[in-house]
């Protein structure tokens, strides 16, 4: 028995929903991993290592530089070798968790390095060890901007993931495509560019009101 | 007393130096300290000098002159190219970063823009370099809370910096200068960013401070006022040098170097422009004043100046324009006076030295 429509979007919601959370968690983890190593070890930064630095720095940028899509097809290898399989939810989290990694890990960077210079100077004044100045100083102060880059990341997550149907992972971007392109049901195209309207704004607003709560500078 | 609170004697606040029984005069020490900033700039040439134990300290000279790059020698936020800073002896450039931490919290210091960070809560501000330090919490919140008494916060304890005042946010940061004991506090332009009046209760409090605690206390500041009203000694640097140190009453009744009168001309009382553009060499023909100038340089007149001895000058001398200031005990300032030509009498120079009052000039007919 070929299942209903109902029960074809809550499963394609299930799989957006995994594919979307699954990799932004793991994104944001090795992202601030990422973004506190470019920031400790760069030239004026607590741990200096330049060549270390400068070696991290192009590895990110090659992965921000290369299209998603083709970012797909190239870790196919890699993916077979994670999740024993190129197909399904699970294989398109792997190249979609190394695609935000990436784009995390600089907007993370951007908002460490906003942290003001002088509050660093005064930790070294006051007896702080370089770890507590990672850990008290520059992760609170730039809490806001972390959470903020969160909500950048669930909504281009969202955007990617309707990508990922090309290896069969499902999710409502490939449910849109599937009939609404191919079959001419613009009815459920249009269902579903709803159902991502009031997921982006949704998560949009939520992310607004978290970045407002850890935000004290005003 | 809040003073001799647990925490000072927390083994964990102590560094490897000990104390002297009878410590020495002499705090801090600079030997032939030379900065040079990469790209070239030198902005201290060999200084040398010593900071008094207990005392406050005042450095002052213009932007640039390298008063920040000195200050910051002392805990090693910026690195002399050449030369050595001892505090109690010991070499700070020499210690590693376990005995250089250690050493940072003996020293506590107070910024301009009060660095406080922005996502901790006043009590978690002032708490927070205990905590790193590893003191159990419920010494930490003892502590925190004898300080925000100390500088008047401690109503404000749950508040985030951001809902401050300036006066108040830099009173947060001395509370939390102040949380590990220290014997010497830095302050660089620490009033810098505040109004009068606030400046006026924030030194009243340094001064408290320092007469209490005993610490030395090193600042900066742009403003004479600052120094006039709290140092005992003042360092004016000048292009990475030194022009000149000494007890402020000495300093600023006597300048020596042009740096150093350039920084005093604000505070002092110099002749008003009206008069300057009617003065002339000579006394006119018929009639007019002489302007005098009597010059109070804490030497010259050191129990003050009897109003009979203005009036020998002659019986209807006016004061024009001036003032005293009394500076750890020695007046000093200037007072202008005019006296008619025909009734001066010569007894000037007996009962004046030269040094001591001046003509600056002569008007015609009436001041
Ligand atoms: N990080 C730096 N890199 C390069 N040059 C610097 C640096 N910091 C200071 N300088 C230079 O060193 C000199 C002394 O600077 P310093 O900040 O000590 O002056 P200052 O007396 O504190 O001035 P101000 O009154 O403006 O605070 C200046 O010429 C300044 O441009
Ligand atoms: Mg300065």
């Amino acid at each position: 028995m070929s299942p209903t429509m109902s029960e074809r979007y809550l499963r394609a919601f299930t799989e957006t929903m995994t594919m979307v959370s699954v990799s932004v968690a793991i994104a944001i983890a090795f992202g601030l991993i990422f973004a506190v190593t470019l920031v400790a070890t760069a030239p004026d930064g607590l741990y200096p290592k330049p060549k270390f630095n400068k070696a991290v720095s192009v590895v990110v940028n090659v992965f921000r530089a290369i299209p998603f899509i083709i970012l797909l097809v190239a870790l196919l290898p890699f993916t077979r070798f994670l999740v024993g399989t190129t197909l399904g939810t699970w294989a398109a989290v792997v190249p979609l968790s190394i695609h935000l990694i990436a784009f995390y890990t600089r907007i993370a960077q951007v908002s460490l390095n906003e942290v003001d210079h002088g509050l660093i100077e005064a930790a070294h004044a006051m007896g702080f060890r370089r770890w507590h100045i990672v850990r008290h100083v520059l992760l609170p102060e730039a809490l806001p901007g972390i959470v903020g880059g969160m909500t950048v990341c669930v909504i281009a997550m969202i955007n990617s993931s309707a990508m990922a149907g090309a290896v069969g992972a499902g999710g409502l971007g490939d449910l849109a495509i599937r009939y609404g392109y191919e079959r001419y049901e613009t009815q459920v195209l249009f269902e579903i560019i709803v159902i991502l309207v009031v997921l982006v704004t949704t998560v949009q607003f939520g992310g607004e009101w978290l970045s407002r709560r850890v935000n004290h500078r005003r | 007393m809040l003073w001799k609170s647990a925490i000072a004697r927390d083994d964990r606040l102590r560094t490897p130096i000990q104390e002297d029984p009878e410590p020495a005069l002499n705090h801090i020490v600079f030997e032939r300290i030379q900065k040079i900033y990469p790209g070239g700039v030198q902005a201290l040439h060999e200084v040398s000098f010593e900071i008094r134990r207990g005392g406050i300290f005042g450095i002052i000279g213009r932007s640039g002159a390298g008063k920040s790059t000195l200050l910051r020698a002392i805990n090693m936020l910026e690195r002399p190219s050449a030369g050595r800073v001892l505090v109690d002896d010991i070499d700070v450039g020499a210690l590693a970063e376990p005995d250089l931490v250690a050493l940072r919290r003996r020293i506590g210091m107070i910024f301009q823009h009060f660095n406080l960070l922005s996502a901790k809560t006043v009590r978690e501000n002032v708490g927070l370099p205990l905590k790193v330090a590893g003191v159990p919490a419920p010494e930490v919140r003892r502590r925190v809370e004898d300080l925000l008494d100390l500088v008047g916060l401690a109503d404000k304890a749950d508040v985030y910096p951001s809902k401050l005042s300036g006066g108040q946010k830099q009173r947060v940061g001395i509370a939390r200068a102040l949380v590990h004991n220290p014997e010497i506090l830095l302050c660089d332009e620490a009033t810098s960013a505040l109004d009068p009046e606030t400046t006026h209760s924030i030194l009243d409090l340094l001064r408290d401070i320092n007469a209490k605690l005993g610490l030395t206390v090193v600042l900066i500041t742009h403003d004479m006022a600052v120094i006039r009203a709290i140092c005992d000694e003042v360092l004016v640097l000048d292009g990475g040098r030194i022009v000149e140190q000494g007890e402020v009453w000495q300093v600023f009744g006597s300048p020596q170097g042009d740096a150093t009168r350039a920084l005093l001309r604000p505070m002092q009382h110099g002749l008003p422009a009206d008069l300057a553009a009617r003065l002339l060499p000579e006394p006119p023909k018929h009639g007019g004043h002489a302007v005098l100038a009597l010059r109070f340089t804490g030497e010259t007149h050191p129990g003050g100046v009897s109003l009979a001895s203005v009036l020998a000058l002659a019986p209807d001398a006016k004061l024009l324009h001036g003032g005293i200031d009394r500076i750890q005990g020695h007046a000093q300032g200037d007072l202008l006076l005019a006296v008619p030509v025909a009734a001066m009498r010569s007894a000037v120079g007996a009962r004046f030295s030269p040094d001591a009052l001046k003509v600056l000039g002569y008007v015609a007919n009436d001041v």
